[in-house]
């Protein structure tokens, strides 16, 4: 994520090389064109729809065009929309605990205590790989681990924790919260190892000779030093969080409804004008808890330097 | 904290190693489960133990027959998409890359859209797009809608991967090639390219994986066929049977030899360029 600091220099070397023929700014262009061509078209465009839509009268058979503010009125003065935020609340506040504590450790281990590079390169990929499978399968191999006559229930009945099988391991809270972790904990390893590596280990030296122990040099330097990174996965994680649905579905059994739950659920059911405002509802509101984040942490001036 | 080799080992090194291990053991147990549980007996069931072990569930699988839609046809479809998907990340990426190396007008901008593109909740994105399709007009089909749809998921990651690599490019490689006569193709072709290629294979792995495993950006996009994912979201929600671990392994298997394509690749890359011949 050392992008924008890797823009910079970039950009400082092409001005360096000013070329002959075409202006570079006409070159620039034509070579960013694809890319911004899919975005207006896939991902600009379809938000403008969804606004728009928004505002939207509908019935069974149709969308009609018109400005109205009934989808949001009903959003605002429905009780369900407040259980449903507190349950995304509810889930982002744990997962993302969860994950910033495992992420840093792993990234603390890797980066600090693994001694040789080819093992921190082999560690690091071994923790990634799993990113690259898919996720609904990642989600459903916690099926049998978890379920009443499961692995961990074998267990817990095998040791007498508990004479009758734990019910609320699966098609639960937990069950969901166990494959939010599983799932999107790398995302946070992988910006703050990026961190940890810029940090410079003479630093680390210096203190220690001057009598610093482990906990003052983790509280003192790593932990300032990594800002950044555990902003950067932070907000991942919590976008990805707050946007899931199908994870909620599946691993709760249905019980459980976060946010885009219900917003998919008037999908299936085409309600599109009020699912359209619930979505630009729900974007607000990420968008005010990426900013805080980012408002806590400048991360781009910390790229940047 | 890190000691010089040679040196004993702090105690929070074992605790902290004992951690890692746990980890990788939560990341990678109930992958091993379901590859072991897919390969259940006839009798068997969803969980240990196991009764007897047989291929009855792979066999379902490819029979295309009962309640589950037709799996072979999605994978196809799915690696089809993911090597499409694939190849325009990796142009896509390349060229834009290749834009910011200069400051030029909206470079911010686009920049930040991709950003956002890659944090917004992805069923937006796929509703968003299946919205404006219907108001205009149009269906929604695999390669239109959809491919767009995953676009937008694998661009931002491409994007970022193309910027480390291009960050760390050593222009006065591209400056001599300037200055001996090159033309722009030709340093592009001879010169950038072969510097910047496992970045490239990276950027191309990770097109391919992330469109693979793409699910809450096609739901709504994909049209009237389905890709592989979809095809398990279908069987989570309708019968769950040992058949939708032996899809799992299958999909697993699939993305592993990718991987090993890729990161081999990529060390021989690497390791030329180290060593040159």
């Amino acid at each position: 994520m050392t992008l924008t600091a890797e823009l910079g220099v970039a950009a400082g070397a092409a001005r360096r090389t000013q070329r002959r023929g075409w202006p570079g700014w006409l070159v620039s262009w034509i070579q960013a064109a694809p890319l911004a061509l899919v975005l207006l078209t896939f991902f600009v465009a379809p938000l403008i729809f969804v606004v728009v839509v928004s505002f939207f009268d509908y019935d069974r058979l149709a969308l009609y065009p018109a400005f109205m503010l009934d989808n949001y009125v009903e959003i605002f003065t429905s009780p369900i929309t407040l259980k449903l935020y507190l349950k995304t609340f509810e889930y982002a506040v744990i997962v993302e605990t969860l994950t910033v504590v495992i992420g840093f450790l792993v990234a603390y281990f890797l980066t600090f205590h693994v001694r040789t590079f080819s093992w921190r390169i082999g560690l690091l990929v071994a923790c990634t790989i799993p990113f690259f499978t898919s996720n609904m399968i990642r989600m459903i191999s916690w099926m049998p681990f978890l379920g009443r006559e499961g692995i961990l229930n074998d267990v817990v009945l095998a040791m007498k924790l508990s004479k009758t099988p734990l019910d609320f391991l699966l098609f639960s809270d937990f069950a969901v919260i166990v494959a939010y972790v599983h799932i999107l904990t790398m995302m946070m390893v992988a910006p703050i190892v990026n961190s940890m590596s810029k940090i410079d280990k003479a630093l680390i030296a210096a203190a220690r000779d001057a009598g610093a122990n482990e906990c003052q040099i983790v509280r003192d330097i790593v932990i300032p030093l990594s800002k950044t990174g555990i902003a950067l996965g932070s907000a991942l994680v919590l976008t990805q969080t707050m946007g899931d649905y199908f994870i909620v579905h599946v691993l709760s059994g249905g019980k459980s409804a976060g946010v885009v739950t219900a917003i998919s659920t008037q999908l299936n059911a085409f309600e599109y004008p009020p699912a359209a405002a619930s979505s630009v509802v729900l974007l607000l509101v990420v968008v005010v808890m990426v900013s805080v984040i980012f408002r806590i942490v400048d991360v781009r001036k910390e790229l940047a330097g | 904290m890190m000691t010089e080799p040679g040196q004993p080992r702090p105690k929070s090194f074992y605790v902290l190693a004992l951690f890692f291990m746990a980890f990788l053991a939560f990341m990678y147990g109930p992958m091993l489960v379901i590859f072991i549980l897919s390969f259940q007996g006839e009798n068997g069931g969803m969980s240990f133990p196991m009764i007897g072990t047989s291929l009855l569930w792979f066999k379902q699988l490819l029979s295309n027959t009962g309640r589950m839609g037709d799996i072979p046809s999605a994978l196809v479809r799915s690696l089809e998409m993911a090597v499409l998907a694939s190849a325009l990340t990796v142009a896509i990426c390349v060229s834009a890359g290749l834009a910011f190396r200069r400051r030029f007008l909206g470079a911010g901008l686009l920049f930040y859209t991709a950003v956002a593109s890659l944090v917004m909740p992805s069923l937006f994105v796929g509703f968003g797009i299946a919205l404006g399709f219907k108001e205009l007009g149009w269906k929604t089909s695999l390669f239109t809608s959809g491919l767009g749809a995953q676009l937008t998921w694998t661009l931002p990651f491409g994007l970022m991967i193309t910027f480390a690599t291009i960050g760390r490019f050593d222009r006065r490689y591209e400056e001599a090639a300037t200055d001996l006569g090159a033309s722009a193709w030709q340093r592009f072709k001879d010169i950038i390219l072969p510097i910047i290629m496992p970045g490239v294979v990276g950027v191309a792995l990770f097109g391919f994986t992330l469109s693979y495993d793409e699910f809450p950006r096609s739901q709504l996009t994909v049209g009237t066929v389905n890709t592989l994912p979809l095809e398990i979201w279908a069987m989570t929600t309708a019968a769950i049977s040992p058949v939708l671990f032996a899809l799992g392994t299958v999909t697993t298997i699939v993305s592993f030899l990718v991987l090993t394509v890729a990161i081999a690749t990529i060390g021989a890359l690497v390791r030329r360029r180290t060593k040159p011949a």
